[in-house]
Parts: C-alpha cells; sequence; structure tokens
C-alpha cells in the first residue's frame, strides 16, 4: 500500500460549499430528515472518497449514484460498497449525490442512469473498488497512526486491529486521517465465494419509511412558499394549443396565474394543487390538433401490416439461407402475432418541483437519470448546467418513464420561470399522465417456419413490423435503419439478449413502422413481445412437429447450456412431464436478456365461461452473480406482476390522434385477485453480472399463453388477452 | 370551511366544500402519507379509516364529513411504527417502490380490524388496491403473518 501518501485532497465539502454558493437556500423540511431522499452530506462528516463517508460516530454513508424506484438497488449498491469496505452493516445508510455535484467532480460518480437493469450489472466493478479502497485508505491511517505497516492490520466490521499487538481502532477515529491520503491505484477486489454483506439476502435499507408515511415522494414535496401548478398538454400528439380563456378562471378560489408551457400545454398555478387542477378543468382551451388528428389503431395497425410484407428490412440476425429453407420444407408454418401501445403508469404520476431566477435553477424531481434531468433543467431554464441543480427523490415507480426524456422536467421548469424566485410544484393527474406517455411500443411479427419430414425445425424467418424505441427517443443512434434494440433475446449474441435456438437457416429482420405516438423504454423494453413471438412460435412449432414443446426446445438449445439450464429447471421444478392437477394445464418459454438467461413454467386453467385463472409460476433466474437474493426474488416476482397485466389488460388504443384510456378504469392492471403463486428459482452461475430487474418478465406472458393453448386449444397471437375468446370450441 | 378528526385531533379544513378529502388532508392537513393514484376510487393509494372503515379519500368531499366522523390516516395507525401490520411489512421486506403501500396497510388494518383471521381467499377479495411494482404477494403474506400465523389457509 505504498502507493497511499499523505497528500491532501480536493473534497467533497468545499465541493458543496462551492455550490452552496449558488443555492436559493431552500431546503425541503420533511425530506431532509430523510437519509437518501436529496442533498448532501452534513458538513461533519469526513468523505473517505465519492463513495464512503464515516462519521466519528462509525456511522458510515454510502452514496448511491443510481436511483431508488423499488427495485432495490440502493441496498444492493450498498452491499457492494459495504462488503468491500469490511463495514458494520447495521451503521449503513445512503444518500444520493447530486447530479450538479457529479459534474462538478468531473463525474466522480460515474453514469447515473438507471435502467436497462443496469443499476448493478454496470457499476458493481467501480463501486466495489470505491469501498475497497477506501478500507485500504482507513486500514492506512491506522497504521500510520500507530506506526506500524499497514500489512500487519486487518479491516472486519468497520474495526482496524494491529495484529501483532491486538490494538483496536474505528473506521470513525481515523476516517479523517484517511481522508488526507492519496487512493490507492491497485485496487484489488473480493472473489464473489468470500462475500459476507453482498450475496446475502439482507433486509433492504428503505423499508421502515415506506411503512409509516414518512417516505418523501416528489408528489409529497412542501418547500417554503411554495405554490402548485396542473398542467393539460394537447390530448393529440402533434397538436398545440389554439387558444386559452384565463379570464374565466382568474377569479376561482387560490388561483395566481395561468400560463402557456411551450406550444402545446397550457397550465394553472393556485396555492394548491386541488384548486389548481379544478380552475384547469374549468379553463377553456382551444386546440390545434395538427397532422395526426385523423390516426387511429386501425390506420396503425394496416401500416404495421404493410409492413410485414415489406421488401425492405434492417436485419438482425441471419444464418444460412432461410428462404429457400422454408421453399422446400416438408411442413410450413405461418403465425402473426401483435402487441399493443401501453402505458408504464407508475403510482405516482410525473411531477417535478422547480424554482428559477435568471440566476439559477433548482429542480427536485423522482428521475432514473439525475444527469438526464439536469441537461433538461439546463434547456429549459436557458442556463448553462453549472448553474442547475437536480435534488432526486425515491420514486414512486420508474419502469422506465422516468429515464430517457424528462417532458415533465421542461415543463416544471417552464412553468416556474413564469413565476421568478417561487418554487412550484407540477404535478400530473392520472389522466394526463395516461395521455402523454412514452409508451410500450407497437410492433407485429409474422414467423415462418420449416419442419422436416421427422419434425426437425430447419428455418425460420421472423418479420418484425413496426416501432423503434431508439429511432423515437434517440434517432442520432439509428444507422442504416437499423435499431439493435429491436433484436432484444434475438440476436446471434451479445448480453442484451443472444438467440439460444440454433437453426440452421434463420432469418430476423425489422421493417421500421413509426406511429406518431411517442415510444419509451418500458420495463422489459423489447424482449417483452420478442419472447412472446418466439416462445408461443416454438410452441406452436412443436405442437405441429408432434412433439413435446419442452423437448422440441431442449434438442435445439444444445449449444447454449445456460439458456437450457434455466429451462430444465423451470420444468423440473414445474413439474413438467406430470400431470397437472385436474383442469390444469402447463406452459413453457424462456429467453436471454438484460444480461441473464430466464426460463418459466405457468400453470394455468380455463372455466367454461372462458374464465382464466393463472394459479402457478415457476420461474428460473441465471444473473450471473446475485448480489441479494431476496430482492431478486422479489423482483422477479414483481416483474410478473407488470408483465401479466400488459399480457391480460394493457392496451392503449388510439383514436383521432389521441389514447382513449385515461385512467385505471379503462386501463386495467393486475390486481392481488389474479396474482398467480410465483416460485422464483436463483442459479446464479457466476462469471457475469446480468440484471435482474427486467429480464424474467419477459417469460410470463409466453409461459401463459402457451398453458392457455394446452388447457383450451387456443392460441391468442394479438395482445392483449382480454379481448379473446376462451371458451373452449 | 371543515372540521375534520383527523387521528385524533380537530383540524380546520380551509378548502372548499367539494375538494376531495384526500386533498384536504394532504394540502390543508399537512400529512402526505395518503397518496393520490388516480382521483376516481380506483388504485387505493388513498385509503383511509373513517371510523373503522377503510375510504378512498379522493372519492369523498369534505363536506361529507363533520368532526363526530374518525379519520385514521397512516400516520394515526400506530404512534410508532408498531401496529403488527408494520411490524409484519418490515418482516417480510414488503414495499418496493412504497407509494401504494400507506394505502395497502390502511386497507389490510381495515379488513384485519373486521375479520381478525381472514382466510387467503378472504385477502384476495378485500384487497383490491392497485400495486404496480407488484407486491401483492409479499402483501398476502404479510397480512397472514400479522393476523397470527398461516391457521386460517383457504
Ligand atoms: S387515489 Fe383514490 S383510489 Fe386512487
Ligand atoms: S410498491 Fe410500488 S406501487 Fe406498490
Amino acid at each position: 500500500m505504498n502507493q497511499i501518501a499523505s497528500l491532501p485532497r480536493r473534497g467533497f465539502l468545499q465541493v458543496s460549499a462551492a455550490l452552496g454558493a449558488f443555492t436559493l437556500g431552500i431546503r425541503p423540511p420533511e425530506a431532509a430528515a430523510q437519509g437518501a431522499a436529496q442533498g448532501t452530506t452534513p458538513a461533519t462528516a469526513p468523505e473517505v472518497n465519492a463513495w464512503v463517508v464515516v462519521k466519528p460516530d462509525d456511522s458510515i454513508i454510502i452514496r448511491i449514484a443510481r436511483s431508488e424506484m423499488g427495485q432495490g438497488t440502493l441496498t444492493g449498491l450498498a452491499q457492494l460498497v459495504a462488503e468491500e469496505l469490511n463495514a458494520d452493516w447495521s451503521k449503513v445508510s445512503t444518500e444520493y449525490p447530486t447530479p450538479g455535484q457529479n459534474l462538478a467532480r468531473n463525474r466522480a460518480w460515474g453514469n447515473m442512469s438507471t435502467g436497462g437493469s443496469r443499476g448493478i450489472r454496470e457499476s458493481h466493478d467501480y463501486v466495489r473498488k470505491g469501498g475497497a479502497a477506501a478500507r485500504m485508505m482507513l486500514v492506512e491511517a491506522a497504521a500510520q497512526g500507530w506506526g506500524v505497516p499497514a500489512a500487519e492490520c486487518r479491516a472486519a466490521n468497520s474495526t482496524i486491529t494491529h495484529q501483532p499487538s491486538g490494538r483496536t481502532t474505528t473506521y470513525g477515529k481515523v476516517a479523517e486521517a484517511a481522508a488526507r491520503l492519496t487512493p490507492p491505484t491497485d485496487i484489488p477486489l473480493r472473489d464473489p465465494k468470500d462475500w459476507t454483506i453482498a450475496g446475502k439476502p439482507l433486509p433492504r435499507l428503505d423499508t421502515v419509511d415506506k411503512t409509516n408515511g414518512r417516505q418523501v415522494y416528489g408528489a409529497d414535496l412542501v418547500l417554503p412558499g411554495m405554490l402548485n401548478a396542473a398542467i393539460r398538454d394537447c390530448p393529440v400528439f402533434g397538436g398545440k394549443v389554439a387558444s386559452f380563456d384565463a379570464a374565466k378562471v382568474a377569479g376561482m378560489p387560490g388561483v395566481k396565474k395561468v400560463v402557456p408551457v411551450g406550444e402545446t400545454a397550457v397550465a394553472v398555478i393556485a396555492d394548491t394543487w386541488w384548486r389548481a387542477k379544478t380552475a384547469l378543468d374549468a379553463l377553456p382551451v382551444t386546440w390545434d390538433n395538427g397532422p395526426n388528428a385523423q390516426v387511429s389503431s386501425a390506420s396503425i395497425a394496416e401500416v404495421l401490416k404493410a409492413g410485414l410484407e415489406a421488401p425492405e428490412a434492417a436485419v438482425g440476425n441471419r444464418a444460412g439461407d432461410a428462404r429457400t429453407a422454408i421453399a422446400g420444407a416438408a411442413r410450413r408454418v405461418e403465425a402473426t402475432y401483435g402487441y399493443p401501445f401501453q402505458n408504464h403508469a407508475t403510482m405516482e404520476p410525473m411531477n417535478a418541483t422547480a424554482v428559477w431566477t435568471p440566476e439559477r435553477c433548482e429542480v427536485w424531481t423522482p428521475t432514473q437519470n439525475g444527469e438526464a434531468a439536469l441537461a433538461a433543467t439546463s434547456e429549459a431554464a436557458g442556463l448553462p448546467p453549472g448553474r442547475c441543480e437536480v435534488h432526486k427523490i425515491h420514486l414512486g415507480g420508474g419502469f422506465g418513464r422516468r429515464g430517457a426524456v424528462h417532458d415533465w422536467v421542461r415543463q416544471a421548469v417552464e412553468i416556474a420561470k413564469q413565476m421568478p424566485g417561487t418554487p412550484v410544484k407540477l404535478l400530473w393527474s392520472r389522466e394526463e399522465d395516461m395521455l402523454h406517455g412514452r409508451y410500450h411500443p407497437i410492433t407485429q411479427c409474422k414467423l415462418t417456419g420449416a419442419l422436416d419430414a421427422d419434425g426437425n425445425l430447419t428455418g425460420l424467418a421472423m418479420r418484425i413490423s413496426g416501432q423503434s424505441i431508439v429511432a423515437g427517443i434517440f434517432p442520432q443512434n439509428i444507422r442504416d435503419g437499423r435499431d439493435p434494440v429491436v433484436f432484444q433475446g434475438l440476436s446471434p449474441g451479445g448480453e442484451e439478449g443472444a438467440f439460444g435456438y440454433a437453426i440452421p437457416n434463420i432469418l430476423i429482420d425489422h421493417a421500421m413502422r413509426n406511429p406518431h405516438v411517442p415510444p419509451g423504454f418500458w420495463r422489459g423494453v423489447n424482449l417483452n413481445q420478442n419472447a412472446v413471438y418466439v416462445e408461443c412460435f416454438m410452441d406452436e412449432l412443436a405442437h405441429a412437429a408432434g412433439k413435446d414443446p419442452l423437448e422440441f426446445r431442449r434438442a435445439l438449445l444444445k449449444n447454449s447450456p445456460k439458456h437450457l439450464a434455466v429451462l430444465n429447471a423451470v420444468a423440473e421444478r414445474g413439474g413438467w412431464g406430470q400431470p397437472a392437477p385436474e383442469g390444469r394445464a402447463r406452459g413453457l418459454a424462456q429467453i436471454m436478456g438484460f444480461g441473464s438467461y430466464v426460463a418459466a413454467c405457468a400453470e394455468v386453467s380455463v372455466n367454461p365461461a372462458g374464465e382464466l385463472t393463472i394459479h402457478r409460476i415457476t420461474a428460473a433466474t441465471d444473473p450471473g452473480h446475485a448480489v441479494n437474493p431476496q430482492q431478486i426474488a422479489a423482483q422477479v416476482e414483481g416483474s410478473f406482476v407488470y408483465g401479466l397485466s400488459a399480457a391480460l389488460h394493457g392496451e392503449c388504443t388510439v383514436a383521432e390522434g389521441r389514447i382513449e384510456q385515461e385512467n385505471f378504469d379503462t386501463y386495467p392492471v393486475m390486481r392481488m385477485a389474479e396474482m398467480p403463486a410465483v416460485e422464483a428459482i436463483l442459479m446464479p452461475s457466476g462469471g457475469f453480472w446480468g440484471g435482474v430487474g427486467e429480464p424474467t418478465i419477459a417469460v410470463a406472458a409466453p409461459a401463459v399463453l402457451n398453458a392457455i393453448f394446452a388447457a383450451t386449444g387456443k392460441r391468442v397471437r394479438q395482445l392483449p388477452l382480454k379481448h379473446a375468446d376462451l371458451r373452449r370450441a | 370551511m371543515a372540521r375534520l378528526n383527523i387521528n385524533g385531533r380537530v383540524v380546520e379544513i380551509a378548502a372548499e366544500d367539494d375538494t376531495p378529502l384526500l386533498w384536504a388532508i394532504r394540502e390543508q392537513a399537512g400529512l402526505t402519507g395518503t397518496k393520490y393514484g388516480c382521483g376516481v376510487a380506483q388504485c387505493g393509494a388513498c385509503t383511509v379509516h373513517v371510523d373503522g372503515v377503510a375510504t378512498r379519500s379522493c372519492s369523498m368531499p369534505v363536506s361529507a364529513f363533520d368532526e363526530s366522523q374518525k379519520i385514521v390516516t397512516i400516520e394515526g395507525l400506530s404512534p410508532d411504527g408498531s401496529h403488527p401490520l408494520q411490524r409484519a411489512w418490515v418482516a417480510l421486506d414488503v414495499p418496493q417502490c412504497g407509494y401504494c403501500q400507506s394505502g395497502m396497510i390502511m386497507a389490510a388494518a381495515a379488513l384485519l380490524a373486521a375479520n381478525p383471521k381472514p382466510s387467503d381467499a378472504d385477502i384476495r377479495g378485500e384487497i383490491t388496491n392497485i400495486c404496480r411494482c407488484g407486491t401483492y404477494n409479499r402483501v398476502q403474506a404479510a397480512i397472514k403473518q400479522a393476523a397470527g400465523g398461516n391457521q386460517a389457509n383457504g
């Protein structure tokens, strides 16, 4: 540890002080009491490095760059740091560094984006190194204090022991000295098999406040002198405000101001949100509905259907010659599937609180990407990022809605600009949230399979037609009309989803057709519909070939041992091959995505009235390394609710250019009564880091659809299931 | 102007008569543990107790109340988070994002008050709150645990 020398370092506190010079001096009172909700460490706590703060009383604050939205990343990332730190876990709490601090410190915390199940899989290396480096510095500081070599000292449970003499000290006592050392550059990490904090099913750090009402969400924020805003954006995407009559509501209780928000929206600012919303509902607005006012679900479906046969398409996976194989097949099987628009419908509607002056702008918001929120703030405020700040707040659900685009943050800043110096909280109504989502993309898929005389699959053609999320959000990343994310789970290789089946002739391509409805990354992203398309069609092929769906898949997965292992696990545990309980039937699905291998076996029954019951789902996940097994189980279970909500009910339809569903009465989601028992099998095989928040979601729907076929003989090829008549023919 | 008895305290509410109880609780009484999720009695995030009965506060005007009715919010369920449900929630690590959980706990508390040993079917029939994070199975398990084990299966 010779590289640690006693040099003063530029510290967190100096930067905090510099930011403080800009600050408008507004701190949210309730939130200030919360460790992780926002803000910086009190000025007395020494920072050992960017990730670790140790207070004199031995309490430890671990800084978390990614956002907690329910997926447990806050606890998982803290476990990884604490593991390498040899911390006393009972003394650990967490906080978010702000995006402004990240900017000021040359991105000391790296990427803040929290999506694509990347929280842990992309940052495990440097956060563990952060913990390890801090431990090395604390040990070195203790050794220097004793005048002994650091190599004679050991750290455990936040205590450092000089082994030859038996002397001990604690992290809190040496933290200040440690903070003055130069960080090590050679930082060995522990083998995951030796983990004692990471890898364990520890309780979450953020549970208690979520059981007593104390957790402050963005929607709950109250700042001194704050006003509230309710907004209505043109319900037709691409339309704008023609006019509004502010005078009609100016005298209503509590109303302060009626303001345009960009060209497309109008907001009412009032003392309370309810009064703002009441006045907004009464506000006469005329819309210029723009060029998309005639678009409907039917017209979109026609465009996608044409794409299924279009000569031009971007190739995602090609081997051999699928067309020739299909032309010469002993038996051809063909099917067309479809997957609708869906809203994220986070329980907490979009919201942000902003305060703007000509010199500075600050925003408090639940965001999956603090840096992107800062960029949106800066643009909307007309101020450089260094004069803006974003305070992250725990999210009341994210699922991808609060990551890539920060439309609500822009709106909040534009509203606050019209009330300089006054904090204004913008909260969307549920209706606004439903009408202005960033929707799960709409696609159709035509699959054609070639079977030889023995029922072997010799060729597969898969044409996806429809929307590209990347084209909608990051159009600069589209090359030659190709969106690589469309092929999640279908690619020849790569960690975002390698197609496991060995088929000699294969062609998977995408005819991009982008309706005007804005798409977004939606938990599970494109893996959701791709798993439905491939795994239901595999089931169709198996039946056409007269083979058992498990055996049919096994033969094709012989070169994909990890795909095969999770499939075998659910087949065994789910009772595949054994008789199902009276009236029930089973279905299988497997896929790889977000770096993990997943499979499911669903058991369902359908009564004579055609009503479906999903009794149980056995799910297996191989994420490589498992950081918190009980939270992974929670993610698997939770993602099934999300995935099954989509499969059973989720559909946003379009009429006259706008979304028709405005609330949960017309956009039903899964409730407890529909929830199956879920058995999550965690089988981390080591050697890689896969995500857990998303991948398993994708196998729920196809496993259920295949079980429905087994129960009823009916293939459901268009989701959601609520449109299907499942009564036995 | 309404006078409401919230968590044992009488609060003066300076709001129009048609203001939903939810917004009076959140914006006038300043108790933000009760959440807004839909505003149309669909999701249950706004559930409070009115004289012990689980009530979706977004869909009741303040004018329907006076100080004779006892309104209890998540903040008033127990003084220190020690209600058996809250303890079970912590023991089983039920919440994910947590946004729906105040409403879940209040709905569950009203259920247990009326039916101390609910069966799984009772729970699944009575708890109709929406959780988009998908905590349903842990919610069900925690209600059973708070009710004192698994003796009432079915
Ligand atoms: S907010 Fe009251 S039921 Fe949804
Ligand atoms: S815990 Fe997130 S909505 Fe229920």
